[in-house]
């Protein structure tokens, strides 16, 4: 049976582009022509690097995506953000505090938030961005951590921010300093380690690194997963 | 026990836990659950000086908001959102204020905050702790208090933030009294003072220690020079400034002579015999503890 895909108008960089229906917009722009060199990625919606604006048609809102993840849809204008320039202090995570001081010194911009939420609008994962900078600025740094655990670190936030802050950059020293200072410690990985320093799987290791690729490619998909 | 929406504000979960947690067990001891909003944010503090200043007020709407929420949810029925900080306090009671009056600015808001689950429809009523105790009647305290605070001569510092503008503050703004009522029922002893309401410098203390040091240092000193033994206030810049910078005071004038400031949840903490375990006296700078051991009202 023949099959006809429908197209749609799509604006790449201001300029009008015929592209398949069920496209998403990376797939658009490389349909139309582009070779994409910076602003991609993964292609799986998991790196973050294909940060994307665009507006559909009939509606007044600016709205954030994934180029990878987002479906076009017609008469959307799109534009690439390859990257974002957002300051990035430099700091050594063993000489801070995890406590609001030290996002004082290093995000002063964390405390202009007026909770307009336009970072939580922006975020292609549903992230509650406005939420965790709120967080901050009271010093909850493990709610912080929590919040902005899925941040794939595209940088909508930032570039939509009217206080200007860099929440993707914060959000990351908070789970950092989460990590070190705050989360309780795993005392089985202690276990696991010693386990591997006496040798308990050396066996096993070297029974996998004998293994043709077929066979230790079948284990590998077949194996247990152990959820706790 | 009766439930109430509670909004604590950054500096209640930093700097100023020991207004916080004073208060949660003193309330508690009063029949009071003071429930705290969920995904509250910043009041929205510092007035904002430029002439569209919409966009300030979406913080405090976004927590009188929440309280409508918890009683559409039906998970609260008391819709006053209770403070203890006197600038949260003015914050959201000023951001109400103006968008009762300007339908048009409530509706810019709830325009921009979309993603909510429902307008803000302005019903939310901001009061502030003291109030609810003196709704509460303060005679109720003193029938609850077992450790009464006799001889403590207090001052009550009510600073701006209660009392100012008089359409939001809690008592008149010129002759309060509602802190030495309450003085009176934990069975301390109110002194009758002028520096009450004189500005502390507020948030020159970021910028002009200077101005801060010079206020704070006249108004110890008045409290001082009609027998006060203690000051009290309930907001936390307030605390700082008279409090902390008693450093920086004490450099500057050779005669000034250290006074503990508390928070006014403290002191009915210890009125209540709750001890001193709720009230976090290591955050005060100049320690309450010897002068109220001296007193005899903590061991």
């Amino acid at each position: 049976m023949e099959f006809e895909r429908k197209m749609l108008t799509v604006y790449i960089m201001g300029e009008a582009y015929e592209v398949p229906e069920g496209s998403t917009i990376l797939m658009a722009i490389e349909y139309a022509g582009f070779q994409v060199k910076r602003g991609v990625g993964c292609r799986e919606g998991f790196c973050g690097a294909c940060a994307t604006v665009y507006r559909e048609k009939g509606d007044y809102k600016l709205k954030g995506g994934l180029a990878c993840q987002t479906v076009v849809t017609d008469g959307m204008a799109i534009a690439q953000i390859p990257s974002v320039p957002a300051e990035k202090p430099i700091y050594n995570i063993a000489e801070l505090e995890a406590n609001e001081n030290t996002f004082k010194e290093l995000f002063p911009t964390v405390f202009r938030c007026v909770a307009c939420n336009t970072c939580t609008k922006a975020c292609p994962q549903d992230i509650k961005v406005m939420d965790y900078v709120q967080a901050l600025k009271r010093g909850d740094i493990a709610r912080a951590a929590d919040l902005s655990f899925d941040c794939i670190r595209c940088g909508l936030c930032a570039l939509r921010c009217p206080a200007e802050i860099v929440q993707y950059n914060a959000a990351i020293l908070a789970r950092r300093l989460y990590a070190r200072y705050l989360a309780p410690k795993s005392h089985e990985v202690d276990i696991r380690i010693e386990e591997i320093e006496k040798g308990k799987f050396d066996t096993e290791i070297e029974e996998m690194k004998a293994m043709p690729r077929d066979i230790l490619s079948e284990k590998y998909y077949k194996r247990e997963i152990k959820v706790d | 026990m009766k439930r109430i929406p509670y909004y604590p504000g950054c500096t209640l979960k930093t700097s100023a836990k020991n207004l916080e947690n004073s208060a949660i067990a003193s309330a508690k001891a009063l029949g009071i659950e003071m429930v705290e909003i969920p995904d509250w944010v910043c009041c929205g503090v510092v007035a904002s000086l430029t002439s569209d200043d919409l966009m300030r007020h979406i913080a405090p709407v976004r927590n009188m908001l929440r309280v409508e929420q918890m009683c559409k949810r039906g998970e609260i029925e008391d819709s006053r959102l209770l403070t203890l900080c006197s600038m949260c306090f003015n914050t959201l009671q000023r951001s109400n204020f103006r968008m009762r009056e300007n339908p048009e600015d409530l509706e810019s808001i709830n325009n921009i905050m979309y993603l909510e689950a429902g307008d803000y429809g302005g019903t939310t009523e901001v009061v502030h702790l003291l109030q609810i105790l003196d709704e509460m009647g303060f005679e109720k305290i003193t029938e609850k208090i077992t450790n009464p605070l006799k001889g403590l001569k207090v001052a009550s510092y009510y600073g701006c933030m209660l009392t100012r503008p008089k359409d939001i503050g809690i008592d008149t703004p010129e002759n309060p009294t509602i802190m030495e009522r309450f003085t009176e029922a934990i069975g301390s002893e109110p002194i009758d003072w002028q520096a009450h309401s004189l500005c502390c410098g507020s948030y020159h203390t970021v910028n002009n220690i200077e101005i801060v040091v010079k206020l704070a240092y006249e108004i110890i000193k008045n409290a001082k020079n009609h027998g006060a033994e203690a000051i009290i206030t309930s907001c936390p810049l307030c605390a700082f400034n008279l409090d902390d910078r008693q450093k920086d005071i004490a450099e500057k004038y050779i005669d000034f002579e250290p006074m503990p400031v508390l928070y006014f949840t403290q002191l009915m903490a210890i009125a209540l015999g709750l001890g001193e375990e709720v009230c976090g006296f290591d955050q005060n700078y100049t320690d309450p503890r010897p002068l109220l051991r001296k007193k005899g009202l903590l061991k």
